[in-house]
């Protein structure tokens, strides 16, 4: 029977060491900020930019928010929902924090939503890009100040008809919200503007080896359109390469593909790829280029959209605390402060929310080019002030579903 | 693999201050479990829950696992499941909590049922093989499955059960709703594991042959365990839909399978309770570790080498070695 006294052993130790956890309560302390990024797993190395960027924020500003001491407590999601979902019990239950931030990929974003408003702690989205949740299905307690999904995709639709001339295009995108977001809002605009999807493939999320679908790949198309991300992003275009696809057919996506976290990885098979985004490295502007140069310094490689868009994030917070006297205690009023924050200079541009919470910010169309013996984003067009709906009315676009795996359907498959 | 040490201590009657001992400690485990709440975080009583809800899972795996001998790598499938009937059942169509639960069990089981013609054709690393391939297509039906799953988006806001005379929407009250689960899962399953069918079970384990020789319809009782543990499984997985609020493909991943079965390995397969310490130590770990360090998997690993190499058979079996041997010193 000795099982059973183990196991009441175990469980008094546990009780035992739980009690010790327990945090005290404290009233008028620090600033707490609970950060959500994946610190192991195949998106480690993202999860690592983004906690960068907050962190060179507070570096350069004493780690203080609106007079307040500031700390951070980083949970790692693994970039997985359900992880997500607890360590997110954690930080609001255990840590008591002010104000949530962070998160990676679009899938976790949706899961996370719901539980944020239930809690009713301000959560800052820098990074899940996921289309509804500024769109069909708000979250009153999110503050996006990342982007949407389909954002950078309706410009780039009609830039690849009327500049690129790219008439016919295959899309492979990764197989989750992000990747039918980014496919179908290029989709939409693309065929509005005369173009046509010939073929669209997707691959589950964590794909390394492309081949079966590289082989699928209709080798009449003027283009193809990759949206890759985290690990995926790494190998394909090396694969595409390899598999004789680069020297006939040129190489386009979404931002992710070949978003900075990934360049100082690849080597030549990268170049020439073009892709827009809200951001890129090579952003010729006195705050963006301090940025680059500082964060080199600090972290020894170059900022990617991950690290920019959480640098903003700790100054968007500031801004909110600022304007409410640093009185983050009382929620329903830092929610409110934290929608009204514009940033005219952020690395990436000037930044404020719409209507409906998403940020209007620029669109940089960028291209792969090796410069001093380095791969940068160079960009080659800039869409002011681009919106979530972009040229359509809010409510005729939110009147079609939101981009999923067979919408827009393909018309010309 | 040391026979059926269940049995064995069964057998050998114990000093009767030894008794009054083990009768008491699982009282005080369960006194423990239910004074628990205000004592702690609310972040430590949610992973409680939890682990709870997982305890449930490696109990069940144990029958096939433990009792049976057949280790498989596919018993994510039944939380999942569960959990999907859940999601499915409540923002679909509102059910309530009965309906969810018997739909969960029911569907478990009756993929148990179709797995298992599949699955028990073969044995050892062959049943392996093929439960993991099955786990896959579950999985896969799951991720592929759009219009019912919701693909990779999974399901948010699975509400919390409806139709009960008391809310659960607290934390406290649905801890106590996992303990209650918890604990009819656990009497569930020893009664099964006591009962005849049970004890051919472990027969089977030691010797197919020999149960054979003597009459017992080996398949049939093997078949018949492995749907029980799927149904299990799946009452498990109606308890993780309500708990997460929340279920997508990758509460049936091959990492989900994996976990369940180290839970088992680690407590000491063929014990029931050892599963079910299992699966507290390491939800638990998994964590509260993460919390101070990014390499808790180190840790992690470093646990489950330690138990492979250590203490082979489990926690709980080390244990009743260790006890085994103190007492054969003595007389």
């Amino acid at each position: 029977m000795s099982t059973r006294r183990i196991a009441a052993f175990l469980i008094a130790a546990a009780l035992i060491g739980m009690g010790g956890i327990a945090p005290a309560e404290a009233q008028k302390g620090p600033i707490k900020i609970g950060f959500l990024a994946p610190m192991t797993g195949g998106a480690a190395q993202i999860g690592k930019d983004m906690v960068n960027g907050l962190q060179m924020w507070l570096d350069e500003n004493g780690n203080q928010i609106a007079g307040r001491k500031v700390e951070v407590i980083v949970e790692d999601t693994q970039g997985q929902p359900n992880i997500a979902l607890t360590k997110l019990r954690k930080l609001v239950e255990s840590d008591k924090v002010h104000v949530l931030a962070g998160g990676l990929f679009a899938h976790v974003g949706y899961a996370l939503a719901p539980k944020v408003d239930e809690y009713k702690i301000p959560m800052l989205y820098p990074v899940m890009a996921a289309d509804d949740l500024t769109q069909r299905k708000p979250a009153k307690w999110v503050v996006r100040n990342g982007w949407t999904s389909s954002q950078p995709s309706h410009p780039f639709g009609e830039y690849v008809v009327k500049t690129l001339g790219y008439k016919r295009v295959v899309t492979i995108g990764i197989d989750y919200a992000f990747g039918w977001e980014v496919v179908g809002g290029f989709q939409k605009t693309f065929e509005e503007a005369g173009g046509q999807v010939i073929q669209k493939l997707w691959a589950p999320l964590g794909t390394t080896d492309f081949a079966p679908y590289l082989s699928q790949i209709r080798k009449d198309a003027d283009a193809v359109f990759a949206l890759m991300v985290a690990a995926s992003s790494l190998r394909f275009p090396k694969q595409y390469q390899d598999a004789g696809l680069k020297a006939k057919l040129p190489l386009i996506g979404g931002g992710t593909t070949f978003d900075e976290f990934v360049l100082p990885s690849l080597g030549d098979e990268a170049i020439g790829g073009i892709t827009p985004l809200i951001y890129s490295a090579a952003i010729d502007t006195p705050a963006n280029k301090r940025f680059v140069k500082e964060y080199r310094a600090k972290f020894g490689k170059v900022p990617s959209y991950y690290s920019e868009v959480c640098y903003t994030t700790g100054r968007w917070i500031n801004e909110a605390a600022k304007a409410i006297g640093g009185d983050v205690e009382d929620r329903e009023r830092f929610l409110a402060a934290l929608g009204k924050v514009e940033i005219p200079d952020a690395p990436r541009g000037p930044v404020k929310l719409d209507a409906h919470g998403n940020p209007i910010q620029n669109i940089y169309i960028r291209k792969v080019e090796k410069k001093d013996g380095e791969l940068w984003n160079t960009v080659i067009h800039t869409y002011p002030a681009v919106s979530q709906f972009w040229k359509y009315k809010p409510d005729e676009f939110l009147k079609q579903p939101v981009y999923d795996r067979n919408y827009p359907p393909c018309k010309y498959c | 693999m040391t026979p059926g040490a269940e049995s064995m201590i069964g057998a050998v009657p114990l000093p009767t201050g030894t008794m009054a001992f083990a009768l008491l400690l699982p009282g005080l485990a369960l006194a423990a479990l239910l004074v628990a709440p205000p004592f702690l975080s609310g972040f430590l009583l949610t992973l409680l829950t939890q682990a709870l809800i997982y305890a449930i899972l490696a109990m069940s795996l144990d029958i096939v696992l433990g009792y049976t001998g057949l280790a498989s790598l596919g018993h994510a499938a039944y939380l999942g499941l569960g959990a999907y009937a859940v999601a499915i059942l409540t923002t679909r169509h509102g059910a309530g909590f009965w309906v969810t639960l018997v739909a969960g069990i029911l569907l478990a089981a009756a993929v148990a049922a179709v797995f298992g013609l599949v699955a028990l054709r073969a044995s050892g690393v062959y049943f392996l093989m093929i439960t993991l391939a099955l786990g896959m297509v579950a999985w896969g039906l799951a991720h592929r499955w759009v219009t019912l799953t919701q693909g990779d988006n999974g399901i948010s806001s699975v509400p919390r059960p409806t139709g009960l005379p008391v809310s659960l929407a607290a934390a406290v009250p649905y801890y106590y709703f996992a303990l209650i689960a918890f604990a009819l899962a656990f009497w569930f399953l020893r009664t099964v594991v006591r009962s005849p069918f049970g004890r051919t079970l472990v027969g089977i384990r030691e010797s197919e042959s020999r149960m054979r020789t003597l009459g017992y319809n080996v398949w049939l009782h093997k078949y018949v365990g492995f749907v029980i543990a799927g149904g299990v499984g799946g009452f498990a997985g109606v308890f993780w839909g309500y708990y997460n609020g929340f279920v997508s493909p990758a509460d049936l991943e091959l990492a989900t399978s994996v976990e369940i079965l180290l839970m088992v390995a680690l407590g000491g397969r063929g014990t029931l309770v050892g599963p079910a310490i299992g699966a507290g130590i390491i939800v638990l770990l998994k964590n509260l570790v993460s919390v101070y360090t990014q390499r808790w998997l180190l840790i992690l690993g470093a646990v489950y080498i330690g138990t492979i190499v250590y203490a082979p058979e489990g926690i709980v079996g080390a244990v009743r070695q260790w006890h085994a041997s103190t007492r054969r010193k003595r007389t």
